[in-house]
């Protein structure tokens, strides 16, 4: 009878806008795979599984709902836009004073003497994992985009609406950032705060 | 005071987003910069640190079934016009909920048996290790696109198009006829490092399936599409190195 398939999201107790069953098979198709690189660049924007596994969501609501208007391009970066987004919104409202913030241009971390490429490799997951969560959120998700997720300079300029010149300062300052933290002695007993 | 290239086009030499000339003119630099070399050298082992750790967090099964409609009870409201008896109303509400739960049965049913991604990525894993058995890897071997290009005449009904980059370091090792799924296909063999990369070449659109990234096994694989041919690399090199050669396959 042709009647268009409702996408029940979350806990469905809103109807999303219909989408006809070809544009539903699409978005499956087309969007879905990409669920694990929206979920793994919330999981490290919002530093907790929790929020992320809830902003995911919502954001692949909203990517269903603005689905109509996606024709061609890279879905990834479609998406993951749409997840950063998300993600920066979220922190607005939920975590004061952690939000966005744009690199500051005016001071470069130094290098220091002896980057100690050594101290780096034998870094551990723990101890990557508190480093690279330590980073401001424009850092992280420029580091997240690109090592984690395999993304090109133009994608991470797509994803985080710069130009691909301010990715790739971006990435050198992000980088080394994480080295120092890295090659500092580390402290038994950090513990993040939140 | 570092070296000023250590900022940016070290950075690009490290992603493989400097063009040929680029990267020729940044090792060209390399050679008489010890500065370079040594953050160079701190890149690479804070890259493959990263990597090694398995940072890498996949969205749980919650999310993934969340999203793909679990059958719920609540229904949207119906409207049931004039004749809105008790029992009509019951009716109706029994008939969306059965419905609901069809739907949803049937997504959730899908969600449970590998994807067609998943299938396709693991056949063509398997290829990948089949053909890393001695004397399994090459039908041609030559670094040399003209030899290899012309090889696959007549042996398919469709040209692949062969290149070596060897200048961006995945050196064209050779081709071979691969069978995946019941389809021949061509497999283009690239060296990086001591890694072996297959790249899968079909003609027309990608076969469902044929599509997206990831990783199975320990190998990393990705698919791309130009030209009206189908590409799908298999590797256990790191995943930006595989994207990497998929910008080199893009580009030109």
């Amino acid at each position: 009878m042709g009647h268009p398939l409702v996408f029940y999201i979350g806990s469905a107790r809103e109807r999303t806008d219909v989408l006809e069953g070809e544009d539903r098979a699409r978005f499956e198709a087309i969007v879905l795979p990409h669920l694990d690189a929206a979920f793994n660049l919330a999981r490290w924007l919002l530093r907790s599984r929790g929020d992320a596994e809830d902003v995911a969501q919502e954001a692949l609501l909203r990517a269903y709902r603005a689905f109509g208007t996606y024709r061609s391009g890279n879905p990834r970066a479609w998406l993951l836009q749409i997840v950063r987004n998300a993600c920066f919104t979220w922190l607005r409202q939920n975590r004061m004073g952690e939000e966005f913030t744009e690199f500051d241009e005016t001071t470069m971390p130094q290098e220091s003497e002896n980057p100690e490429a050594l101290a780096i490799a034998n870094s551990n997951r723990e101890q990557l994992s508190r480093a690279l969560e330590a980073l401001p959120p424009a850092f992280r998700e420029i580091l997240v985009l690109r090592e984690l997720e395999g993304c090109s300079y133009k994608e991470i300029a797509e994803v985080t609406s710069r130009p691909i010149g301010t990715v790739m300062s971006g990435l050198a300052r992000a980088r080394l950032q994480l080295r120092n933290a890295l090659s500092q002695p580390q402290p038994k007993e950090a513990r993040r705060a939140v | 005071m570092p070296c000023e290239h250590s900022q940016l086009e070290l950075h690009g030499y490290l992603d493989g987003e400097l063009d040929a000339m680029g990267a020729a003119n940044f090792e060209k630099h390399l050679e008489d910069c010890p500065d370079c070399k040594r953050v160079l050298a701190a890149e690479e082992s804070l890259r493959s640190a990263l990597q090694n750790a398995a940072l890498y967090e996949r969205a749980p099964e919650s999310l993934r079934k969340n999203l793909l409609g679990t059958p719920e009870k609540k229904v949207t409201p119906i409207q049931p016009g004039r004749v809105s008896g008790f029992a009509w109303q019951w009716l109706a509400a029994a008939a969306v909920l059965f419905v609901a739960v069809t739907v949803g049965w049937g997504v959730w049913q899908r969600s449970q048996s590998p994807s067609s991604m998943q299938l396709v990525a693991a056949s063509l894993v398997d290829a990948h290790l089949r053909s890393l058995q001695p004397g399994h890897l090459t039908d041609v071997e030559s670094t040399d696109q003209h030899t290899v290009k012309p090889w696959f005449d007549g042996r398919l009904d469709f040209a692949p198009p062969v290149r070596d980059f060897s200048t961006d370091g995945f050196p064209l090792l050779g081709g071979r006829l691969d069978v995946v799924q019941g389809r021949t296909v061509a497999a283009l063999v690239y060296g990086r490092r001591k890694h072996i990369v297959n790249v899968f070449v079909e003609k027309g659109p990608p076969a469902e399936g044929w599509s997206g990234f990831g990783s199975l096994q320990g190998y990393h694989w990705l698919a791309w599409q130009k030209d009206g041919f189908s590409f799908f690399a298999v590797s256990d090199v790191s995943a930006p190195d595989l994207n990497q050669l998929e910008q080199l396959c893009l580009s030109q």
